[in-house]
């Protein structure tokens, strides 16, 4: 796959730091991490997590593997993303969003003006509608975009979202030094 | 609008204080917090910061795609969206009545996902502020953390969760977006072998389902002051009920009630929802804020989710929560609890009803059964209703005569909150950072208030904003990656 995955196979004496994130997701990634269910207790001896939504820790430091879902909606996702890369050795987009934009992604074809216009403005019910323009909120991308568009990807897991087996797979491979393999049944595009 | 802290009157005088992300909950958000010289706060604000378009997005898709597409707005609670939208689009098929077969497997996978949100909520994600402290170590304020010190509770939060999601498997077809429910019924029947093997664990789960009640109202009976009063603020309450006024989280008519438990309206049908609930919109989040028409903005904001529904219905038809809710009722001596930290004995009162309801329901004979589906005179609107596990989760769309949808309305649980949620941490700022240096110990404390809303910021940010004034991104080599969007007409 990349250079990295031939590079020899090194037995960790210490835990794998392991950050992860969601940026333009729905948290279903992280769900059916969390769906390894006994196998979390497995996990958590053999990695740390760092930043994470499942932590404290808010900025991301240096790391061994961060996994993101979500794809990239606004600029705040961005910053995310290149602190990422910059912090951990091995980025894994996890899911159809990190992927290509996933079901957000529906979005691109359509002019932002007629959206904002539909949720602030001509929505039934909203009263006195205007559009959110506060500078606490992030710029928007006029389009949405996977993670590839921006940094250099090491890993790719595909599925909406990837199903807990091929997330276990995946990261048993890698904390043992192999090469992470998804075969047949573990790899899906829903 | 609501309070003091809302708004200050100079807020670039003041030093910013932000909270980014908020952590252990579930989507994008970030509080800031405006102190003067002395440390006084004067603005308070959760800010909800992504937009997807949803609501603009579905117009054009046949209308059969839309319970599939709608749940990818959340991975926590996607069976909640999956069914309010069946539901909403049974209308469109004419299926006035639903089979009981279908409606007994949706109620099942509801339940389930009840069960299991619940229980990600409590044990994965809130437990850790509650069993270490507010102000404890932050790393070792997590799940990781509850794992080291309370290994068996840790555990049966994940069983917990497992059997909420095995149930989910089994009616919906997969864990996360699954594709049971279709309008008009469901397209998959449980089999016996199915039904027997989620009977399996019912007799843990009962009965972790009862322990994590006792947790709560042991911590509850142990902080008591403090937990009535953190981030204590009253306001109005709004839920589904079943007709008879008891507690349904799949189907009713909605309910509201003012802070001190007198009924606002009642009975009122989900297709009505547009005359009671209306919305406004704030400069600085995603989210709006909802409130209801006939008090208006400034009176009319109210609670949804569990602390609403445990309260707001006349009794929980199973027996072991409705003891439960007895003993949370007797706290307050008939009044209407308010506190935020409530809302975590509330959850668990609501997650062992789920467990006795998905009991009753793997014993009902209906569940087996092989009509699926319904239809019957074609229809153009659908209101979808449903108590998602955060609260009333409204869908409402209308379809053209090419099967295609041309309007859609999306109210998410956590936005009904969205002012309680608001209000709650103005109310902790006042109460525990006024006047001290903000240390990651206190700001801890407001989000201890977020988390006790088990607020889900990713459905809450269907709404998409903005309008162009572009800045542009480009990667190292200089290449355009894309464009940033910034309002330039708005106000």
């Amino acid at each position: 796959m990349s250079e990295r995955a031939r590079e020899p196979a090194i037995v960790p004496r210490r835990k794998l730091r392991v950050a992860t994130a969601s940026l333009a997701g729905c948290f279903g990634c992280h769900m059916s991490l969390l769906d390894i269910d006994e196998r979390l207790v497995d996990l958590l001896e053999l990695i740390e997590l760092d930043a994470s939504p499942l932590t404290d820790k808010k900025r991301c430091g240096p790391c061994d593997l961060g996994l993101i879902e979500g794809g990239l909606c606004n600029a705040e996702n961005v910053h995310t993303l290149r602190a990422m890369r910059a912090n951990c050795k091995i980025l894994v987009a996890v899911g159809a969003c990190a992927l290509n934009g996933g079901l957000p992604a529906q979005r691109n074809h359509i002019d932002v003006r007629d959206c904002l216009q539909t949720a602030y403005l001509s929505g039934p019910g909203v009263e006195r509608g205007f559009i959110p323009n506060d500078p606490e909120l992030p710029l928007p991308l006029a389009q949405v975009h996977p993670l590839h568009d921006v940094v250099k990807i090491d890993y790719f897991l595909a599925g909406c979202p990837p199903s807990a087996e091929a997330i276990w797979q995946f990261l048993t491979d890698l904390i043992a030094g192999r090469t992470p393999v998804t075969t047949h049944g573990l790899i899906r595009y829903d | 609008m609501p309070t003091s802290l809302d708004t200050a009157a100079n807020p670039e005088a003041l030093r910013r204080i932000v909270i980014e992300p908020v952590s252990r909950v579930e989507g994008h958000g970030k509080v800031t917090i405006l102190l003067d010289a002395e440390r006084k706060v004067q603005q308070v604000r959760l800010h909800i910061v992504e937009f997807r378009g949803f609501e603009r997005f579905i117009q054009g898709r046949p209308f059969w795609e839309v319970p599939v597409m709608v749940q990818r707005l959340c991975g926590i609670c996607p069976v909640s969206h999956h069914l309010a939208a069946s539901k909403a689009m049974d209308q469109i098929v004419g299926a006035t009545r639903v089979p009981a077969t279908a409606t007994a497997i949706r109620r099942l996978m509801h339940y389930g996902q009840i069960l299991q949100s619940h229980a990600l909520h409590f044990f994965h994600l809130a437990s850790p502020d509650l069993l270490f402290g507010f102000d404890s170590d932050p790393a070792k304020r997590n799940v990781v953390g509850v794992l080291a010190a309370h290994p068996d509770l840790a555990r049966h939060g994940i069983l917990l969760r497992k059997f909420g999601q095995e149930i989910i498997r089994i009616t919906a077809g997969k864990r996360v977006h699954g594709t049971g429910s279709i309008p008009g019924g469901v397209n998959k029947r449980v089999t016996p072998a199915e039904r027997d093997e989620l009977r399996a664990p019912l007799a843990d789960v009962l009965a972790w389902a009862e322990a994590g009640v006792r947790l709560v109202a042991e911590l509850f009976a142990a902080n008591r002051a403090l937990y009535e009063g953190f981030g204590t603020v009253r306001s109005s309450l709004l839920s589904l009920v079943a007709a008879d006024g008891t507690l349904d989280l799949y189907d009713g008519v909605l309910r509201a009630r003012d802070a001190d438990g007198g009924i606002l309206f009642d009975g009122v049908r989900c297709a009505d929802y547009g005359a009671r609930i209306h919305e406004n919109v704030r400069s600085w989040s995603y989210m709006k804020f909802p409130f209801f028409a006939e008090l208006g903005p400034e009176r009319g904001w109210y609670k949804v989710g569990p602390l609403a529904r445990v309260q707001n219905c006349d009794a929980i038809g199973t027996p072991r929560a409705e003891a439960a809710r007895q003993d949370f009722l007797a706290q307050t001596l008939g009044t209407i609890q308010h506190a935020p930290l409530a809302y975590h004995w509330a959850r668990m009162i609501e997650l062992l009803h789920a467990a006795e309801v998905i009991e009753r329901l793997l014993a009902d004979p209906a569940l087996l059964g092989d009509e699926l589906t319904a239809t019957g005179a074609r229809g153009t609107t659908g209101v979808g209703v449903i108590e998602a596990p955060r609260g009333t989760l409204i869908h409402h769309y209308e379809v053209d005569a090419d099967d295609l949808v041309t309007m859609c309305n999306l109210i998410v649980s956590t936005t009904h909150n969205n002012t309680a949620m608001n209000e709650a941490i103005r109310q902790v700022a006042r109460q525990h950072l006024d006047g001290h240096e903000p240390t990651e110990g206190l700001l801890n404390h407001i989000e201890v208030a977020i988390r006790a809303f088990d607020p889900c910021l990713s459905c809450a940010t269907h709404a998409l904003g903005k309008m162009p004034l572009a800045v542009e991104i480009v990667d190292a080599a200089g290449a355009l990656v894309t464009r940033l969007v910034r309002d330039a007409e708005a106000l």
